[in-house]
């Protein structure tokens, strides 16, 4: 059973298809990340997925009672709100501040709870908004682009939380990335996202894959892959077992 | 000692301050200035309305700043910017307003009392009407605070918490027409917006969290009602403008003190 899933999700603004017959799900547990070019419908998806937009045509259903925490690309705070990072973790909803300060802890904020959100860094501010996620206790997290603007070494910390935070809450992650490498580590299941779903599976498999290989263009690594994909006759069906597996 | 009418006016004048200040800070908040001009101008129209077809002033006022607050709403990001929109709006329902009044038939009607307030002529019965609105905002408020709050922060992440976004930016647009119906008579359609914003503003670079912020705008409305009602007492000026006026200092006041700290700081 899963957490969340879509069935032929399309989003239409204007006359313009941003997407089109999306076919997803996650379950409990699970890491699943959305890559794709610029423009390719990633945060639109992350927006019908959390409820935060229509989708024009198919369904999405959502598990009775499902908790979503979400940590939004950018979130701008106006400088006209006064607003501490202890606030900030109190509108999750959870006043017990001694759950606040280990969760604070854990993500690495504990000494800025008396900080105004506005005057955090760019990794503090991305870290503040994934505690509050963290402590309405979700059953799934949802994050785009959660390492925009991270160094290496920061962003290699953060996917090491991230499957921290999982074990601990036994939750599942949706998340967007441009980091291809780390993705294809730390992912269970990859979406490969053009205005539809391009190709789907674990990281081996998307990775193997033409569609894949196509809208991120690696040379050699390609060709490389594409000889893998050569052996793997069962690709499309390939994603329906592996699912089944996981 | 004090008359009758004085304390009706002061305690209408504490009624439209404790909604106001922290109504206000969701104005400021949310940059809806222009929004809450618009939605305080029509109000004039709802005065001609309400004198057209002898309705209560509140009621025509209440109606009017609901129809132009929601049809912002629905015209809103189309074709224009959204200020050039609200400055249409505001300037054209003030214009039709101040026209449509001379067309009604009978008492030639004075509208300075509805453009800058007639707070001394505040009778028993508007006095139980500004508080009940005022009560009725401020329950409002104290219900949906954190929801209000979430969806000003971002409403995407308001969403993904399962609040209706639609639903709480309607009850925030209600609670706004619902003030400027409170406050018409208090300081007028031309300063209702003033009453909004200048208060939270003046409490802005004294506070650390949107609670103290929109506690010391309340306390800076009442302080602004209080001096300004003396004030029209004392030297006879007008009391809408002398309110605002007072409420200006305070905020000229907040903002030197907040220049002076930072100064003190680096």
């Amino acid at each position: 059973m899963s957490l969340i899933q879509t069935q032929g999700v399309g989003v239409l603004v204007g006359s313009r298809q941003i997407l089109r017959d999306v076919d997803l799900s996650v379950r409990r547990r699970e890491i699943v990340t959305v890559v794709g070019p610029n423009g390719s419908g990633k945060t639109t998806l992350l927006k019908v997925l959390i409820g935060a937009q229509a989708p024009s045509e198919g369904v999405v259903i959502r598990e009775a009672g499902l908790r979503i925490g979400y940590v939004p690309q950018r979130l701008a705070i106006d400088q006209a709100m006064p607003l501490t990072v202890a606030r900030w973790l109190g509108l999750s909803g959870t006043s017990d501040k001694e759950v606040h300060l280990l969760v604070a802890e854990q993500v690495g904020i504990s000494g800025l709870l008396k900080q105004q959100m506005v005057s955090l860094s760019g990794g503090e501010f991305q870290r503040a908004l994934l505690a509050q996620a963290l402590l309405i206790r979700p059953d799934l997290l949802v994050l785009d682009e959660p390492t925009q603007g991270l160094d290496q070494p920061a962003v290699a910390s953060f996917y090491r939380l991230i499957e921290e935070v999982r074990e601990d809450l036994n939750c599942a992650v949706l998340m967007v990335s441009h980091d291809l490498h780390v993705v294809m580590r730390s992912s269970d299941h990859v979406i490969c996202l053009n205005g539809h779903v391009c190709c789907q599976g674990t990281p081996t498999l998307v990775s193997a894959a033409p569609e894949y290989q196509a809208l991120f263009g690696f040379g050699t690594e390609g060709a490389l892959a594409l000889y893998r994909h050569e052996h793997d006759h069962r690709h499309d069906h390939a994603k329906e077992s592996d699912r089944d597996a996981g | 000692m004090l008359d009758d009418f004085l304390w009706r006016a002061t305690l209408a004048g504490i009624a439209l301050a404790l909604a106001a200040g922290p109504l206000g800070c969701f104005v400021v908040w949310r940059r809806m200035a222009y929004f809450g001009d618009a939605t305080a101008h029509a109000a004039i129209l709802g005065v001609a309305l309400s004198l057209g077809f002898s309705i209560s002033i509140f009621i025509g006022v209440l109606v009017a700043a609901l129809a132009m607050a929601f049809m912002i709403l629905s015209f809103s990001g189309r074709m224009f910017a959204i200020d050039t929109l609200l400055g249409v709006a505001a300037h054209g329902a003030l214009a039709l307003g101040l026209v449509a009044v001379t067309f009604i038939p009978g008492v030639r009607v004075d509208l300075t009392a509805y453009l800058f307030g007639d707070i001394l002529a505040v009778g028993y019965v508007d006095l139980l009407i500004i508080c009940a609105g005022s009560a009725s905002i401020l329950v409002l408020l104290r219900l949906r605070w954190e929801r209000l709050l979430l969806l000003t922060l971002n409403a995407d992440l308001a969403a993904a918490r399962g609040i209706d976004t639609r639903r709480e930016n309607m009850i925030l647009t209600i609670m706004l027409a619902v003030l400027v119906a409170v406050a018409i008579k208090i300081v007028g359609a031309l300063l209702i917006t003033a009453m909004l914003i200048i208060p939270a503003a003046a409490a802005r670079p004294v506070s650390r969290t949107p609670e103290t912020m929109s506690g010391v705008a309340v306390v800076a409305a009442l302080v602004a009602v209080v001096a300004g009602l003396w004030t029209s007492f004392q030297w006879d000026t007008p009391t809408g403008p002398s309110i605002v006026v007072a409420a200006s200092a305070l905020f000229a006041m907040a903002s030197l003190f907040a220049l002076v700290r930072s100064k003190h700081m680096h």
